[in-house]
């Protein structure tokens, strides 16, 4: 809801989603005319059709589903993993203050450095293989996990804590039963951060140092001059990450739904 | 002050470890550095190879992108924010774009604008600009509709509805959108020099280290690049509640 604007002139009467399409068709026209005339030579501009007909190639011939699997299966291990570990340091420092007065300044040291900054400190110490790309996805979760879960359990209100402590539940009860449930939202948004950092952090590292996945594609494409298949790839990386962002958001959403206001 | 001490624990037994195992010949001292060793490659580059004048060109290429992405940004949010047809117009295309993870235009800006430093700005812009449109347009949608009818009553002009009404109380939504600008354009700072000609700067003092399998340097560059950011951000927030104290809480 539009809270308050200054007086447009009244719109003709079209649903917002027809509107939404009319810049991008229109750029696409011009995109097109472009490409026609040949304002740009497609080594800078390929038409919409070359882009459209590379990415219909790359799914022809297996390379899309092959790329995108590998990438998929990446960041499916670096995240669990990297949001596993993050779970547990957050809870671990969200129950014991006294661990996160040991643990927590480290953790922000490591956290300060983009995880751009850690890839070439890695490659040395553990190569460019499977390992590295792992690593460096794992790391781009763990950060914004820990941190949410450590935000989400200490803000579980502590009446929750005291009726807990009524029915006399036993430390692991109050875990189970009343710390973890309450937290469970905020700790979601952390995982759904770490998805999206994941994935960023897989086409960091795909484009540094890799012979195969959706940032190699972009690679390839760089150094072969086709645009068409850099283009193609810009897309499907595009749709992944929104896909995943939508999947998370949608489970947040039933998440929150049982919250007190 | 307990508290502080106990978070000093971990980091001190970890530089001890890593010392002793550089020293014991435990891991390949080209993999595990002694820290004498990063400390002396400190020096020798502030005083030999010009560490000064990298971080000077890193920083500098980081504040023009991060300069010319926010003012870009709060331009173009507060027209996304205020008008209705640019909002339904192009609002949705903006936030297709913005799905593309921003590392992958590298490739592509580097085909359009070059490799040098322009490219480089241009990169650090876009990075710079996605978190200011957003926090903008948000703030500027959030304008208390009791002010919009005194100023109304005022009879206001469109400019002056814009200027003392929009705008300010939009205020502390963009301030946390520059803020995130500043981290974002530092990182891409790092991408950008990571992925184009290596130039001066603290990403290429980062690769140069690796390629020449020199981790003592790799580990100073990650240094300076989390200081760098650690400041970065500890400014902004340190300006963002100066700027913001008139706001009521």
């Amino acid at each position: 809801m539009r809270a308050a604007a200054i007086p447009a002139p009244a719109w003709p009467a079209m649903p917002p989603g027809v509107i939404a399409v009319l810049f991008p068709l229109g750029l696409l026209a011009l995109w097109s005319v472009s490409a026609r005339f040949g304002w740009f030579p497609p080594q800078i501009l390929p038409s919409p059709t070359e882009v459209g007909t590379a990415l219909l190639d790359l799914a022809r011939n297996g390379d899309l589903a092959r790329n995108s699997g590998i990438s998929l299966l990446r960041v499916v291990e670096g995240f669990t993993a990297g949001s596993f570990l993050g779970l547990l340091l957050g809870i671990a420092m969200g129950l014991s203050p006294k661990t996160e007065d040991y643990v927590k300044p480290l953790f922000t040291a490591f956290a300060q450095v983009p995880t751009l900054g850690w890839i070439p400190f890695l490659m040395l110490l553990v190569g460019i293989g499977e390992p590295l790309k792992i690593l460096v996805i794992a790391k781009a979760a763990f950060v914004p996990v820990t941190l949410n879960t450590l935000a989400g359990i200490r803000a579980v209100p502590s009446i929750y804590v005291e009726v807990g402590a009524l029915f006399r539940f036993s430390r692991w009860q109050l875990l189970r039963k009343v710390v973890l449930p309450a937290a469970i939202p905020p700790i979601f948004t952390g995982l759904r951060y770490g998805l999206t950092h994941a994935w960023n952090a897989l086409v960091a590292v795909e484009l540094l140092a890799s012979a195969e996945g959706l940032g190699y594609l972009l690679v390839w494409g760089r150094q072969m001059f086709w645009l068409d298949t850099m283009m193609g790839a810009m897309v499907i990386i595009g749709i992944v990450g929104f896909t995943f962002d939508r999947i998370m958001a949608v489970i947040e959403s039933r998440l929150q739904r049982w919250r007190l206001a | 002050m307990k508290r502080a001490l106990r978070g000093t624990v971990l980091p001190i037994l970890l530089l001890a470890a890593w010392e002793s195992a550089s020293h014991a010949h435990l891991v390949d001292p080209r993999i595990l550095p002694p820290l004498e060793l990063v400390a002396h490659t400190a020096v020798y580059q502030v005083t030999d190879e010009g560490l000064l004048r990298n971080l000077a060109a890193s920083l500098l290429r980081d504040m023009a992108g991060f300069t010319l992405g926010t003012l870009a940004g709060i331009a173009i949010g507060t027209i996304l924010g205020l008008s209705r047809i640019a909002d339904r117009l192009f609002m949705p295309s903006f936030n297709g774009l913005r799905q593309i993870a921003i590392l992958a235009w590298v490739p592509l800006i580097s085909i359009w604008f070059g490799v040098g430093e322009a490219a480089k700005i241009v990169f650090i812009m876009a990075a710079a600009l996605i978190p200011v449109v957003l926090n903008t347009y948000e703030g500027m949608r959030g304008a208390s509709t009791q002010l919009v009818e005194v100023a109304r009553t005022l009879t206001f002009t469109r400019w002056q509805l814009v200027t003392r009404l929009y705008l300010p109380s939009a205020l502390p939504s963009i301030a946390t959108g520059v803020h995130l600008a500043l981290i974002y354009a530092w990182v891409a700072n790092v991408g950008s020099e990571y992925f184009m000609t290596i130039g001066p700067g603290i990403g290429g003092l980062i690769i140069a280290g690796r390629e020449r399998f020199q981790m003592d340097l790799v580990m100073l560059g990650i240094l300076i690049l989390g200081l760098v950011g650690f400041l970065i951000n500890r400014g902004a927030s340190a300006i963002e509640a100066r700027l913001l104290r008139w706001r009521p809480v």
